[in-house]
């Protein structure tokens, strides 16, 4: 008998009797035997960490069996973005601990062959062709590309090498319009973790945000709770997602419309005077502008654009106003949708202002954090910052460099010139649009340098290429961001590193070594680093590796006095900013371009058991999902003669082919889209469990619409017909 | 007068997104074998658009009070535990599938090894106070599990105060998995 049958007869008859005599609420139920791979077999012990499967970071409990085989993670309770419970990406974080296609040794390019090495041949000629750069282009001449929490590490070392240039795919090609409009009129950002206070909303409405689908864990929490509560809930998306199943209002509004939506909620709270009169008066500038701006934007008129029911635009435009502070429009994470998105998503942070709920019980909450210390190390050699003056001569708000602009920059050889990239953790092949010239780019390299976990498809152009240890094998910096609560978390090694894996730290500690850089490195060992950084806050290590997250108490999170820290000092309902630098003080709606006939357009999101292209090489994540499928609404189906699960390939405005994908019939959709799950559609035989199943949306990505204002690339501006024939 | 304890699960499907990680928890909490899960998701959707309602509904064994499939095993494998929770003896099972052909919730499966298994409500975990693996991962809180004969209890408590139905009752099965509306 397994020990998954955990209850033989004879124990049963015994049990009843204790049962019958026992008047407790649970019953002394006992097992014949431990249930294997349960946290309550004997021998299983736990670790607090934090996950990285996703940006949330999450505390969890990593649960090893006696064997020392992670077995479990569970969320942890004292956590305050997990409390004690888990999406299930990060439940089967262990996928990529065992992954048997992780890169095992640190790797070098001679000639066309690869050939293993040991970390002191790899570190060695890293470090050596890095000074031979600097020798000959100078320091800055090397870039650095990273994403993730190990990033600070690897940045660290690059600022202490000279290099100026640091980039990540997570602003032009995910959050920062978002970020640059909510600066633009509040003068901060919405956070990450988002400052919002969903779970004491009682009006939400969410353009494109499908949490559920998009499972940041605390937010799902709190919208669960929300929506037990009765909140009401608008979900504006071309796609009927979970959250719109859960909504009173599903808006299948016209893709690339939700501004002329946003203005017309606007100008209905100012006509009607139901805007937030005390917080507009006391807090905002701009409020006649605006209203001299908002004119032509009626219900009707934003009908014409959006399709939306004029009635109903006013029914959800009057109960905004009822609501007040404790509605909120959610800020969305991923904004980069057509290449106009700061201007929408400022329309998203006006409305938010003129609800008046910045600070307030239900809006944006006004967080708390621990500040930690840095460890003093000596200021960093000067630099032009050439790169960053650069873009903003193209984008003049991008107060990041675009990392599509790193690249074409570096391809075009431009003064000054980049030869060199650094790249930790970034998926570069399939989130930077036009992949082509991202490959032309990577030939043209003197030197690159990847540090990944899996040998994703940019690893195959790499001179270089470093194995990371795995989140549930290294220790990483402390995570202390600002939430409603001030906490700080500790990611610690639970198992050995596999293979010969090294952390980030390490890494930056061993180049910083070879590279003369000792002095950035006052610390040799990352316990001695995160102990310093501790005790700045009268914490230890030793008390956080026991208790995995530290969390103080603090006053609730709202504040009626709320700052903003704009150039007027107040909330920037018109933006003298944008008006200097030529752009719209107020948003203007400009309709997006139609698709041509036989089109759809080709939009993209997120599933629950994914993180991009992160996890689909996870086994353990893929049993649920082992690739992505085309969302076709029933009558477009059907007119194109599609059947369920037929595989075809798509074929977008420039002719660019897809990789053959399932076709997944449905009325979830508006028949003049498709949509599927984005990172799926893997290139690489090294990645043997991702590789050829479903299709990478970002082969498709090839007509690019640039924000403006900051450089955001759009994905929702390409169109795609679909070839019956999935064969070559 | 003692009642005797009447596990139950009641769930609220409103707060329920689909996720799955009550499928991931239950697997490794229970080590079940790659292709197979004692739990799963299942989504519904009614109506064409834009006119659509949809239902998302963490799925398993509903350890029903009258339950066909102890009736039909025909070792004693399958048989009804402390607290009317349905499980099976895998010791006493010989893979026959009677019970699988008489759950009407296609709630079992055949292991590699050839016995059935199915979810335990986590009896283990139960025994010692705890959740079920996927009550206490759900990132929702749309699971609840509990006594229902405890009157301060929280499940009784649901199920005294919301509206609820259950599956496929016509059977006579008395399944013990409520959804609560």
């Amino acid at each position: 008998m397994s020990a998954k049958h955990a209850f033989s007869r004879r124990t049963f008859l015994s049990l009843s009797a204790a049962v019958a005599a026992s008047a407790a609420a649970w019953p002394a139920l006992r097992p014949a035997r431990p249930v294997r791979g349960s946290i309550l077999e004997p021998g299983m012990t736990a670790t607090h960490s934090f996950c990285e499967i996703c940006f949330w970071k999450c505390g969890i409990d990593v649960w090893k069996n006696a064997e020392g085989r992670v077995v479990q993670i569970t969320g942890q309770a004292g956590h305050p973005l997990s409390n004690g419970r888990l999406c299930p990406r990060g439940t089967g974080g262990m996928g990529q601990l065992y992954d048997p296609d992780r890169i095992r040794q640190p790797m070098l390019r001679r000639g066309d062959t690869w050939q293993t090495v040991s970390w002191d041949e790899a570190l060695g000629f890293t470090a050596e062709r890095m000074q031979a750069l600097k020798a000959r282009h100078g320091a800055e001449s090397m870039a650095t590309i990273t994403h993730g929490t190990g990033a600070g590490f690897i940045r660290h070392l690059m600022q202490a090498y000279g290099a100026s240039t640091f980039s990540a795919p997570s602003y032009a090609q995910c959050r920062g319009p978002r970020d640059v409009a909510f600066e633009l009129t509040f003068g901060a950002g919405a956070g990450s973790p988002e400052i919002t206070d969903i779970e004491n909303a009682t009006f939400m409405v969410f353009l494109g945000t499908h949490l559920g689908e998009n499972m940041h864990n605390t937010q799902v929490q709190e919208f669960a709770r929300a929506v037990g509560r009765g909140t009401e809930l608008v979900v504006v998306d071309p796609r009927f997602s979970v959250a719109a199943g859960k909504a009173r209002y599903w808006l299948p509004i016209k893709p690339g419309t939700d501004l002329a939506l946003l203005l017309a909620w606007m100008r209905l709270l100012l006509d009607e005077g139901t805007y937030n009169k005390p917080f507009v008066e006391r807090h905002c500038v701009g409020l006649e502008p605006l209203r001299a701006a908002l004119t032509p934007y009626t219900p009707e008129w934003a009908y014409t654009q959006t399709g939306i029911d004029p009635a109903v635009i006013r029914e959800i435009g009057r109960k905004l106003g009822m609501h007040g502070p404790t509605a909120l429009i959610h800020p969305g994470r991923r904004t980069n949708w057509y290449g106009d998105d700061t201007q929408r998503v400022r329309a998203v942070a006006i409305l938010n202002a003129l609800l008046g709920n910045w600070g307030h019980r239900g809006g944006f909450f006004s967080g708390h954090r621990i500040n930690l210390g840095k460890v003093a190390t000596p200021p960093y050699p000067p630099t032009r910052k050439a790169l960053d003056a650069l873009a903003r001569r193209h984008w003049p708000l991008a107060d990041e460099i675009p990392t599509q602009f790193l690249r074409d920059h570096t391809l075009a050889g431009d003064d000054p010139a980049i030869k060199g990239w650094m790249v930790y953790g970034t998926d570069l092949l399939n989130n930077i649009p036009d992949k082509d010239k991202t490959i032309a780019t990577l030939k043209s390299l003197e030197l690159l340098v990847v540090i990944d976990v899996l040998p994703i498809e940019l690893t195959g152009w790499a001179d270089v290429v470093l194995p990371e240890a795995t989140y549930l094998e290294r220790y990483d910096d402390l995570h202390a961001p600002t939430w409603k609560v001030p906490y700080v978390a500790l990611r610690q090694p639970v198992v050995e590193p596999l293979y010969d894996s090294k952390p980030a730290w390490w890494m930056a500690r061993q180049l910083g070594r070879r590279l003369g850089l000792d002095a950035w490195f006052p610390w040799n060992d990352v316990e001695e680093y995160l102990q310093a950084r501790l005790r700045t806050a009268g914490l230890s290590l030793a008390e956080l590796r026991r208790d995995g997250t530290h969390v103080q108490q603090a006053p609730p999170p709202y504040t009626d006095a709320p700052r903003f820290n704009t150039p007027s000092g107040k909330v920037e309902l018109f933006s003298t900013r944008l008006k200097a630098l030529g752009f719209d003080p107020v948003p203007v709606f400009t309709p997006p371009s139609e698709a041509p006939p036989g089109f759809f357009r080709l939009l993209i999101g997120r599933a629950p058991v994914h993180s991009f292209g992160r996890t689909t090489n996870n086994r353990v994540l893929g049993e649920l999902m082992p690739e992505n499928v085309l969302w076709v609404n029933a009558i477009a189906a059907r007119e194109f003669g599609l059947a369920p699960g037929q595989a075809v390939r798509l074929v977008n405005q420039d002719g660019v082919r897809s990789r053959p994908i399932k076709v997944k019939v449905t009325e979830r959709i508006r028949p003049d889209c498709v949509y599927m799950v984005h990172g799926f559609g893997r290139d690489t035989e090294k990645m043997a469990f991702a590789n050829g199943r479903g299709t990478a949306d970002n082969d498709l990505l090839t007509r690019v619409h640039t924000d403006p204002i900051m450089g955001a690339t759009s994905t929702n501006t390409n169109f795609v017909t679909i070839e019956r024939k999935a064969s070559a | 007068m003692f009642k005797k304890i009447r596990y139950v699960m009641a769930i609220e499907t409103a707060k329920c997104v689909g996720c799955g990680a009550c499928v991931f928890a239950c697997k490794q909490e229970n080590d079940v074998p790659v292709g197979f899960a004692r739990d799963w998701v299942e989504q519904e959707v009614h109506g064409t658009y834009p006119v659509l309602s949809m239902e998302n509904r963490s799925q398993r064994c509903q350890h029903c009070d009258r339950p066909p499939c102890v009736y039909a095993c025909p070792t004693g494998a399958s048989h009804v535990g402390p607290g009317g929770i349905t499980l099976v003896d895998g010791d006493l099972c010989t893979g026959c599938k009677a019970c699988i052909a008489a759950c009407p919730y296609d709630a079992r499966y055949v292991t590699s090894r050839g016995v059935v298994d199915k979810c335990t409500f986590c009896a283990h975990r139960v025994a010692q106070g705890m959740e079920p693996a996927c009550v206490a991962v759900c990132p929702t809180s749309c699971l609840h599990f509990g006594d229902a004969n405890d009157p301060n209890g929280e499940v009784a408590g649901l199920l005294a105060t919301r509206r609820h139905r259950r599956q496929k009752t016509h059977l006579g099965t008395e399944p013990q998995l409520y959804w609560l509306d």
